[in-house]
């Protein structure tokens, strides 16, 4: 009965996560939404010297110090020009051993979609752009395929080096193909 | 109602800590034969004092424990026993027991009381054989209570209470007291006034009334005597029960619910007890202790701030050029008000650097117990104040540092003796400001360090070549190089190189340097210097190519522009600027930084010249900026440590600006020695110009 | 309300006390010992004084006894915080001209319970 009205006002049930999608080289990605502090629009960030390619820069987020992962080069896409339209999703995460924010630069920001675990697949051997460990699930909504993504995993071992206190080296984290 | 008090639990915790250090302090002043009264005193309400919190708590074992403690104490107070080396040693290992006890209870943890129990039984042997009579449990709190087995049932009490002329004058109140017993039960009273003087004799600061009471109230005779606890010797009070014979099954059925009773209090304890375990267990939050002075000003500068807004926003609402000046003002007001206010919470994190040396006297203590040397630790300077997290830093090297001057500086006591010094050595720590920095120092009057030796050993271990011409100091500093010793300690002079690398990559770490003095025969000092605080700096600003980075103030030697023909290349890529007698390696920072690959065009280019410790490097730049304060963010809160960088700020125009790293970005240039191979002969970059 | 003085070195201690008696609606000033208590108590009257007996720079029965000696404080209650449950400690609080005594350990219902006996 109750999950019945909850269906009914549009809220998750149990069974059911939220997923913000976002739109990178014509491919739907979907993120818990959980992870998703804000969304934001582009603005410079200041380079950070000898990091990888992939690591646009640091904002400041109300006088927070916030790294910018551009998720184009990250998965070995073409990289394209940042303009007022592109969107930097803001995300939260447990790390290792604490929180971290960081911002994700996507094309554009799709929907939220409410995605029940029965609809989810596993992912498979895919030749897509992005290595297939950080793919959680594959969904499938008005035909279209989300990739949903691990975020926790694609930050703390695709962005971040397992062993974070060592100095990053470019070469360590280069991008599967 | 019940009140919750395990928000005071942080606080007892940091507490009783610092009364462990004090009672430490306080025996090894003992152990070196003080025998001042206020020492002792000085232990014994430490222990006092974690005694009453951890009843307070709940946590018996410490309160038990530091019962048996301050009882020995209190005899040593009172000249009944004397404070003998192995009583103190005692004292000493209980001080230890107690701390980690009471880590236990603060990580969550049911300590493990083994030690503790042990250890009792030696206080208590210690406490008797002090009095020579094993004591009967004075603290025992089982009385056996009298009439429990009675066949009667007590309905009431009656109770004459004639209290003294002088009962007011201890600040009790006989109309609260008869309040109180009214509260338990049915209360008939009869005044009795005869004692009432002619008024003109009477005195407004005695009790002259009395009373018998009768009180209908089937209570135990504690609950009445309590009241009259405070006043049993200023009056005349006789209670009596007013009792009713009870049948046999009534009795039973009292009995039972005492039995009920108890056992209900047993079930509470245990469940106490649980909480304790589960609510102490969240990370206990670093807290620091600010003096209501130091807060007071701060509201003080707060409230001066307000006042600057609400002008600032008045003006603005009307604006015209003619307050321009008054906006001048108002905008200086503002400027001179957060600063004040950016000192006075700054100086919120400061703390005397007693906090860090206060640990070392038992450490000195142990280590020269263990190593059979005698030696005396002399502080001064312990009121010098830095900031909390550099303190926190710092610990370790300065034990590293203490050890390495105990262990390596200073001799046995023949060797002293033979050296015609006296058999006790000397270790010194000593504090000072000198500008924004803190200066502490370790020192020995131990033999000092011998060139010929080190600089002997650096060639074996391809630090330097033979024929490398080095000073002293230099020669001292590659004591503080990765590689200069290593597992192989045949001499006392390689042991004393072991993880001094170490301490020097912290100190550094912390944007802080270290020298080496040293006389042989005569001792050794080293003089460790460190940014006051963390948390700001004063930072030059400067752009390389069209990012803008900062500078500590602090490190900047001088900044010039470059000619050409002081500069010389020596390896493939490291080139050098000859500056009056100096050579100074230069690092092209849009090359370490990879922001522009090409060479740079060195002629007419800017170098700014930067201090390490006794080094000096320039580093190339684009374009100096101005100067300012900045507060400095960790890169590490959500990204990672990025070497040659510190840190980063938020610049007035919202951006943020990274900080740079000296040491880092030597490292990164190679011109560090450690790295060894073909920058060997840089290892020196301070070499002295020779004849040519 | 009523307004207390409580004096104890131990800050927990204190605050524990405070938060009882303002969780009842007192008034309460801190001191951390009695040298501390009595510069406040000069300018200052209270309807309560609460004092641990072993502190540094003047302990609790001096304090009292000065306080006893100030116009304000002669009628005033004054309880000892004390761990000792002696006969011999506590005739020395009442000697000093203290009004009674707290054995501890700390039991916030107790203390709300004394302290009543005092302030009414």
């Amino acid at each position: 009965m109750e999950a019945v009205k909850e269906r009914e006002t549009g809220i998750a049930d149990v069974n059911e996560n939220q997923y913000l999608t976002f739109m990178l080289s014509g491919e739907e990605y979907g993120v818990d939404i959980l992870t998703v502090q804000e969304l934001r629009g582009w603005e410079d960030a200041t380079p950070i010297p000898n990091s990888p390619s992939f690591v646009s820069g640091i904002i400041n987020l109300r006088g927070v110090v916030v790294p910018i992962i551009n998720l184009r080069d990250r998965f070995g896409l073409e990289n394209r020009a940042f303009d007022a339209t592109t969107v930097v999703i803001i995300v939260k995460l447990a790390g290792n051993d604490r929180e971290r924010v960081l911002g994700i630069v996507v094309d554009a920001v799709s929907e939220v979609y409410s995605i029940s675990g029965s609809d989810l697949k596993p992912p498979p051997d895919m030749d897509g752009a992005i290595s297939i460990e950080f793919v959680k699930h594959l969904a499938t909504i008005d035909n279209k395929m989300i990739i949903l993504l691990d975020i926790n995993r694609l930050i703390n071992e695709g962005i971040f080096s397992k062993k974070e206190t060592a100095d990053l080296d470019v070469h360590e984290i280069s991008v599967e193909e | 109602m019940s009140v919750d008090l395990d928000q005071f639990k942080g606080i007892f915790f940091e507490e009783s800590f610092e009364n462990l250090d004090a009672m430490e302090t306080g025996l090894l002043a003992l152990s070196e034969g003080e025998t001042d009264l206020e020492t002792v005193n000085t232990i014994f309400r430490g222990a006092h004092s974690i005694k009453g919190g951890g009843a307070a708590f709940g946590f018996d074992v410490v309160s038990s424990f530091t019962h048996v403690m301050e009882e020995l104490l209190d005899k040593m107070r009172n000249g009944e026993m004397e404070a003998d080396f192995a009583s103190v040693n005692i004292l000493l290992e209980s001080v230890d027991v107690l701390r980690e006890l009471l880590k236990a209870f603060q990580d969550g943890l049911e300590p493990d009381d083994q030690r503790a129990l042990a250890l009792k039984l030696k206080l208590e042997e210690i406490r008797d054989g002090a009095s020579g009579v094993s004591e009967i449990a004075t603290d025992s709190q089982i009385e056996v209570e009298a009439g429990d087995t009675r066949d009667e049932e007590i309905i009431g009490w009656t109770i004459h209470f004639l209290p003294y002329e002088n009962l007011l004058q201890t600040g009790n109140d006989p109309s609260l007291m008869l309040r109180e017993l009214a509260g338990l039960g049915e209360m008939t009273l009869q005044v009795h006034t005869q004692r009432i003087p002619p008024l003109a004799e009477m005195e407004p600061e005695k009790c002259y009334l009395s009373w018998d009471i009768e009180l209908k109230a089937p209570v135990e005779r504690d609950a009445i005597t309590e009241i009259f606890e405070w006043v049993e010797d200023d009056c005349d009070l006789d209670i009596q029960p007013v009792v009713q014979p009870v049948e046999r099954r009534k009795m039973e059925r009292r009995d039972e619910e005492r039995r009920t009773g108890e056992g209900a209090g047993l079930e509470r304890r245990k469940e106490d007890r649980r909480a304790v375990g589960k609510d102490a267990a969240p990370a206990p939050s670093a807290t620091i202790r600010v003096s209501t002075e130091r807060i007071d000003e701060i509201i003080d500068m707060v409230g001066e701030l307000v006042i600057t807004q609400s002008m600032l926003s008045q003006l603005g609402e009307d604006l015209d050029l003619a307050k321009l000046e008054k906006l001048r003002e108002g905008l200086e007001q503002l400027e001179r008000n957060s600063r004040e206010l950016q000192e006075g919470v700054m100086s919120i994190r400061m703390q005397p650097i007693s906090f860090a040396f206060n640990r070392f006297p038992r450490m000195v203590h142990d280590v020269s117990q263990k190593l059979s040397k005698q030696i005396r630790l002399e502080t001064s300077g312990e009121d010098t104040e830095m900031d909390k997290t550099v303190m926190e830093k710092i610990n370790d090297p300065l034990v590293h540092l203490v050890r390495n001057s105990i262990d390596h500086g200073l001799e046995t006591p023949d060797e002293r003796l033979e050296a015609g010094k006296e058999e006790e050595g000397i270790v010194r720590l000593n504090a000072y400001h000198q500008g924004s920095f803190v200066i502490i120092e370790v020192s020995d009057d131990g033999s000092g360090l011998d060139r010929e030796r080190i600089f002997t050993k650096a060639i074996e271990r391809g630090l330097v070549k033979e024929s490398d011409e080095l000073s002293d100091d230099q020669v001292f500093r590659l004591l503080l190089e990765a590689g200069f010793s290593t597992a192989e300690q045949v001499s006392d002079l390689s042991g004393r190189g072991v993880g001094l690398d170490v301490v020097r990559k912290n100190i550094e770490g912390l944007g802080g340097s270290i020298d080496i003095r040293s006389e042989l025969g005569v001792g050794t000092t080293f003089a460790i210097r460190l940014p006051l605080t963390l948390a700001v700096l004063d930072g030059q600003l400067f752009k390389v190519g069209n990012d803008t980075f900062i500078l500590p103030l602090s490190s900047i030697v001088e900044s010039l522009q470059m000619d050409q023909k002081c500069i010389s290349g020596v390896a493939s890529d490291i080139e050098l600027y000859r500056l009056r007698d100096e050579y100074i390696p230069i690092i092209d920072l849009s090359k370490t930084f990879s922001i522009n690959e090409n060479p740079k065009n060195m002629e007419n280019a800017l170098l700014v010249v930067v201090e390490l410790g006794e080094r000096h490097v320039g580093l190339l730049i684009d374009e100096l900026l101005g100067q300012q304060q900045v507060v400095i963010k960790s890169l590490e809160t959500n990204y990672q440590r990025v070497t040659g960088i510190s840190g980063a700020t938020i610049l007035g125009d919202g951006t943020v600006s990274l900080i740079l790293d000296v040491a880092g970005l030597i490292e990164m240039s190679h011109l560090d020695q450690n790295n060894g191979g073909k920058q060997q002969k840089m290892a020196n970059n301070n070499l002295v110009l020779q004849e040519q | 309300m009523s307004k207390v003085l409580i004096v104890d070195d131990m800050a927990s201690m204190r605050k524990m006390v405070s938060f009882t008696l303002e969780s009842v609606g007192h008034e309460v000033t801190q001191a951390s010992d009695g040298d501390e208590a009595l510069g406040i108590a000069n300018n200052n009257t209270f309807d309560l004084v609460v004092t641990d007996v072993n502190m540094p720079n003047m302990d609790g029965l001096t304090l009292v006894k000065k306080l006893r000696g100030l116009a304000n404080f002669k009628f005033t209650p004054i309880l000892l915080l004390t761990t000792e449950a002696g006969t011999e400690k506590k005739m020395a609080g009442k000697a000093a001209g203290a009004t009674g005594w707290l054995v501890k350990p700390f039991n916030p219902d107790k203390l709300l319970a004394t302290t009543k006996r005092v302030l009414g």
